[in-house]
């Protein structure tokens, strides 16, 4: 079951690890200081599979993948907030950390409340509290993202491919021709990935 | 119907006629850039996808700027997987210390990122190129590795928001202060997933300086890109300076954005920013007597040489306060080589600040100026969060050049004017 740890809005990538951490890529390392500044408590008593959940701009600030690949290693199951700073949402995508945005469930979850996903039904339930809440689904395009297994995945996907059929050189060194490219968009429907997040 | 400049840019690049915001696009990258931090973690991914190449040596932009010189034998050792990469790679703008700098003030400095680019770059701050009329946005190390093998990105069509500036700037007011209001004005998240256009007659008569410290803060109000036209202050900046040819994107007038502010630049007085958020910004009659311990000038945001010929003609013949020390990082190789020619590191080293090789070093709490426990700073830097600057109970304050210098000489958080009054003998 997975427990809730609850924080507001604003939650930055310097809380979450902050610099003097980033001497490493190694999520099992960087888990031991997530959190650190902003609480705590989190390292010591958190559990494997407990989600964290927050208020508005999760994620804000610096670039720096550490921020979840520390939630990540510290296993998390995922997070849950109001909204997502674009950066963080885009590394948490691509490292396969699951990010969900319901602001519902991040007003309505408190700490320690035990919460269960339902991904088919799109809701997050508070079995403490007796509440569900809807979450954003994502856009197809970032769904196929997360379903490879992360932007790493699809990068070897497409690498063997051109393995199997080499392209000419001078068109894979020029960008200009990948420019004349006129590779479709992914959701050429601006309104079916207008509710989503690819940010 | 009309387009905005990032809606126009996307379109452009995806070749397509016309992008819509909500849209997924994939286009072509111009340039990528990682540094010390982002880089080791995207080479490591790079090579563990089977990646062989990049796909242009000439496109991809290493900068050592955050932990050099080496601090310890971790940052060494990160920073030695960079530059064993760049070697095999060939990578033409590699530049560990004492080559270049902070990436954001060196790529737009040398012409490595011009006018019209697509980029990418492992660092939040890559939206400073806006200032330029570049589409450039941070990601993280794996968007990075993906760039850097394919020399593609995907990008969601940001909705635009409009901030028009008019009137006449008040004398000690900056691109610093223009940006910390707009920050105040709409919050940290004002901008979130959204395109900020930065336009009107006092952005006209902006130099392109006060425009890459107002694009580089875009991030912190959540913005993708901060975007500035490109004009007669750009033309002439990238001229002698652009490797590549500039591409010219300008908003239709018709352009339809989601939220459009106009701002009164006359009105404004210095602003300073208090802890924790960038956007508990006061103007600077407000701030009342706050007692420092650290002045910092410096950063991708104000270690520019016009930020330090500012900070010069205040200290000119002064001295940093006894409770405070003043630390002076120019932001690239060369502007700490013009800030010599000019005098300015004898002006700062005269009276009593510690002037360092270029290094993003304090801002983030890396090295040379770390706070300890309850200590108070000034910075000329983006961040003030929890814990940015070192210990998480420090506290640090957001200004301009103009306002870290006055404040290093009186030792508390003070308005130019008030220092400039009395006359150096």
């Amino acid at each position: 079951m997975a427990r809730a740890w609850k924080y507001g809005d604003n939650v930055d990538t310097d809380v979450i690890i902050p610099a003097r951490y980033l001497l490493t890529g190694d999520p099992a390392v960087l888990a031991q200081h997530c959190l650190e500044n902003l609480d705590p408590r989190f390292v010591p008593e958190h559990r494997p599979g407990d989600v964290i959940v927050a208020g508005r701009n999760f994620g804000c600030g610096s670039s720096r993948e550490h921020a979840p690949l520390a939630i990540k290693g510290a296993g998390v199951a995922c997070v849950i907030a109001a909204s997502f700073a674009r950066i963080f949402f885009r590394n948490a995508i691509n490292i396969g950390l699951p990010v969900y945005e319901s602001p519902e469930a991040a007003a309505g979850i408190q700490t320690g409340d035990e919460v269960e996903l339902d991904e088919a039904a799109g809701r997050i339930r508070n079995l403490t509290r007796g509440e569900s809440y809807p979450f954003r689904p994502l856009p197809p395009f970032i769904q196929e993202i997360v379903r490879a297994g992360g932007l790493m995945a699809r990068l070897r996907a497409e690498l063997a491919a051109q393995e199997a059929a080499p392209a000419p050189a001078a068109a894979a060194a020029d960008p200009r021709q990948a420019a004349a490219d006129p590779r479709p968009a992914s959701a050429a429907d601006p309104r079916q990935a207008a509710g989503g997040d690819g940010r | 119907m009309g387009f905005t400049m990032a809606e126009k840019m996307l379109a452009d690049r995806a070749g397509r006629r016309a992008v819509f915001p909500g849209e997924l696009v994939e286009v072509p990258v111009d340039l990528v850039m990682g540094n010390d931090i982002t880089a080791p973690v995207a080479i490591r991914q790079f090579e563990a996808a089977g990646a062989k190449r990049v796909f242009d040596p000439e496109r991809v932009a290493l900068v050592a700027s955050h932990f050099v010189p080496a601090k310890d034998i971790s940052s060494a050792e990160q920073t030695s997987i960079m530059r064993r990469f760049a070697r095999e790679q060939g990578i033409v703008h590699y530049y560990p210390e004492g080559t270049g700098g902070i990436e954001h003030t060196l790529l737009p400095e040398r012409g490595i990122v011009v006018t019209g680019d697509i980029c990418v770059g492992a660092d939040s701050h890559t939206c400073t190129y806006g200032a330029l009329g570049a589409f450039a946005t941070g990601v993280g190390s794996t968007d990075l590795a993906y760039a850097m093998a394919t020399g593609r990105t995907w990008f969601k069509v940001p909705e635009s928001m409009r901030f028009t500036y008019y009137g006449r700037r008040n004398r000690w007011v900056t691109g610093k202060d223009l940006i910390l209001y707009t920050i105040r004005l709409i919050g940290d998240d004002g901008a979130l997933y959204r395109a900020m256009e930065f336009t009107g007659e006092a952005i006209a008569a902006l130099p392109m300086d006060d425009r890459l410290t107002m694009a580089n803060m875009t991030i912190e109000a959540g913005g993708k890109v901060g975007l500035f036209a490109p004009d007669e202050v750009t033309l002439e900046y990238e001229r002698g300076r652009a490797r590549r040819p500039l591409r010219i994107y300008r908003a239709d007038p018709d352009a339809r954005y989601v939220e459009e502010y106009e701002i009164d630049v006359s009105r404004l007085e210095p602003q300073v920013a208090f802890p924790w958020l960038p956007s508990k910004t006061r103007g600077i009659s407000e701030v009342g007597h706050v007692e420092l311990d650290q002045v910092f000038i410096g950063s991708c945001t104000n270690g520019r040489l016009s930020d330090l010929r500012i900070a010069a003609r205040i200290l000119r013949g002064r001295r940093v306060h006894p409770n405070v020390r003043l630390i002076v990082i120019p932001a690239t190789q060369d502007v700490y080589l013009q800030a010599l020619r000019e005098g300015l590191i004898e002006i700062f080293t005269e009276a009593g600040a510690a002037v360092s090789a270029s290094t993003c070093g304090p801002c983030l709490g890396g090295h040379m100026g770390v706070l300890g426990r309850g200590e108070r700073c000034l910075s000329t830097s983006n961040r003030n969060y929890v814990g940015r600057m070192g210990h998480p109970e420090a506290e640090v304050y957001l200004a301009s050049p103009a306002v870290a210098a006055a404040s290093a000489v009186t030792g508390r958080i003070t308005h130019p004017d008030e220092v400039l009054r009395t006359e150096v003998a």
